[in-house]
């Protein structure tokens, strides 16, 4: 399949010095959800804003749906839509006015009865005569992304779009969003919250230092690099791990009360059944025992530790 | 030619001049008036005639400059200001517009307000004095070749602007004294012989004589001269646009 987003070799300085961009490669395909993650001042917006013109690069190529940036700029930019980081929004304004103008903007001819589907879509029709000032930090995000979508774009960019936004109304965002990836929209999003890329990615970036340390898809991410761990609770407490347990990846919590085993599940033997083998010989008995999975954070974590 | 994007941009500045109809309209109606009432009227009683035209007629053509040149540079510079301050410029930088058509609405719906309120001054006027126009296409082709040049002087100014300081400094302390210094009260003639020299040093005072030319038929320097200095202000402007949209400047980072 022919990437709708391929980015090749690309590096961003700022005239100051700042190398925001440090040879970036990424190709994003047709209807998929990517994540990038990564913390702040990692090059994530920067990524962003080139990719749709309000950054130039320094060096390097992009291209969307197969067309360059910078020389097909008209045909490019007509395929993306941008939600901001910021609520940036034209104060004195109203969400009907506002939406109109942005797809007048993106080259469009007028389109009411699609603007109001829009409006619709995002909880915003009632409040389309209101002046933007007057609508609540969550109604503004969800203005942004109806601007976004206005030009009825092919390739969506999120920048962190629930920062700020109550539980609530992220479950909506992400149910917006899916319903969007389901009409066939490309969706790039940064976020700060992993449980957002476990919650929506089908791949997910990791982006630390202005370099992309990874992409992969978020299950084969989840497996790769995720630990098990089996959690015994224990019938009677261990002051000690036993000798002949010591050469396994055991710690004792809860005052000896619970035994965790950690392994790896791309290994060929888990070794589980080798240690219930050791427990039943030292004696040691369980009342329950439950597996956890590491979540995306702690492999997140891991990863930028690493980096 | 992203016609669309241009309307879009034209519609929503000439939108926000609807909002904005007593600071953009009333408030320099009120202000031509007051001028009229004290330069017209006190000065007037003294100065009764300018080169045969009666002071207060004499006065229009020069307070219409006035007008037309201050709110030319604020409503452009001020347009593509303030989308810079409060971030909405991202839309326009990542929309499929070039900078040709960005301008042409920006300038294009300033340039509009500006003619259309130096229209609104020429008529306030007529109810003050007796106006008389012997060249209306030449007054209507000075009047939209020095709005569009102001208003890309404008632009120039909001792009070069990151403050609002910044942005006022320009029209306060060298548009407002140029205009009032370029002959849009007296006639040249009327200066002390080494004043007229330094007066003839200020580019206004081209754009207020020809103006006032396609009036009265009266000026301090040819017709000529007056169209030719338009032309040079036009083409300094676009220079300086062409440099900004080649280097991002200010714009893109």
């Amino acid at each position: 399949m022919e990437p709708v987003v391929s980015i090749k070799n690309l590096n961003k300085t700022y005239r100051g010095g700042h190398q925001a961009l440090k040879n970036i490669n990424l190709d994003i395909y047709p209807g998929e959800i990517i994540a990038l993650l990564g913390p702040n001042g990692a090059g994530k917006t920067t990524l962003i804003s080139t990719i749709c013109g309000i950054a130039q690069p320094t060096s390097g190529s992009v291209t969307v749906g197969g067309k360059d940036i910078i020389k097909d700029y008209r045909d490019t930019r007509s395929l993306i839509g941008l939600v901001p980081q910021e609520l940036t929004t034209d104060s004195f304004e109203t969400p009907w006015v506002t939406v109109n103008f942005s797809r007048g903007l993106f080259g469009k001819a007028p389109d009411h009865a699609y603007i109001e589907k829009v409006l619709r879509d995002v909880s915003l029709w009632e409040k389309r005569n209101n002046k933007i000032m007057t609508l609540s930090g969550g109604m503004k995000r969800r203005l942004l992304i109806a601007k976004a979508l206005s030009h009825e774009p092919r390739v969506l960019f999120l920048d962190e779009p629930t920062a700020g936004v109550d539980v609530e109304l992220r479950r909506e965002m992400w149910q917006l969003v899916h319903r969007l990836r389901e009409n066939g929209v490309t969706i790039i999003l940064t976020t700060h919250y992993i449980e957002e890329a476990e919650e929506m990615a089908d791949r997910i970036g990791v982006i630390a230092n202005g370099e992309i340390i990874l992409v992969e898809d978020k299950a084969a991410l989840m497996q790769k690099l995720g630990k098990k761990q089996l959690v015994l609770d224990l019938k009677q407490p261990l002051s000690a791990i036993p000798e002949s347990l010591a050469s396994q990846a055991l710690e004792l919590r809860l005052d000896g009360y619970q035994l965790v085993y950690t392994f790896d599940t791309q290994a060929d033997r888990t070794g589980i059944t080798s240690l219930l083998d050791a427990l039943r010989r030292e004696n040691i008995e369980f009342s329950d025992l439950s597996t956890t999975q590491s979540s995306l954070e702690q492999i997140f974590v891991q990863l930028l530790e690493e980096a | 030619m992203n016609i669309h994007a241009i309307k879009a941009i034209y519609k929503f500045e000439m939108a926000r001049t609807g909002r904005t109809l007593l600071q953009s309209v009333v408030a320099p109606v009120i202000s031509t008036s007051l001028y009229f009432v004290v330069f017209g009227s006190a000065i007037g009683s003294r100065i009764t005639e300018v080169e045969g035209i009666s002071y207060g007629a004499f006065l229009v053509p020069g307070l219409i400059m006035l007008s037309l040149l201050t709110q030319s540079v604020s409503n452009a510079a001020f347009g593509i200001y303030f989308p810079k301050f409060t971030g909405t410029i991202y839309e326009l930088l990542s929309a499929p517009v070039s900078m040709i058509e960005a301008l042409i609405g920006y300038v294009g719906a300033a340039a509009t307000k500006s003619i259309m309120l130096g229209l609104i001054i020429l008529a306030t006027a007529t109810f003050f004095v007796d106006v008389r126009i012997a060249h209306p296409m030449l007054m209507l082709v000075f009047l939209i070749l020095t709005g569009i040049t102001f208003s890309l002087f404008g632009f120039i100014i909001g792009i070069w602007a990151d403050n609002f300081e910044k942005l006022q400094l320009i029209p306060l302390l060298i548009v407002t004294p140029l205009v009032f210094l370029g002959g849009s009260f007296y006639s040249v003639s009327m200066l002390p012989p080494v004043w007229q020299t330094i007066t003839l040093m200020n580019p206004v005072t081209y754009l207020v004589s020809g103006f006032r030319w396609s009036f009265y038929e009266i000026a301090d320097v040819s017709l000529w001269i007056s169209l030719g200095m338009i032309g040079v202000f036009l083409l300094a402007c676009l220079l300086v646009v062409g440099w900004i949209f080649r280097t991002g400047y200010h714009l893109r980072s």
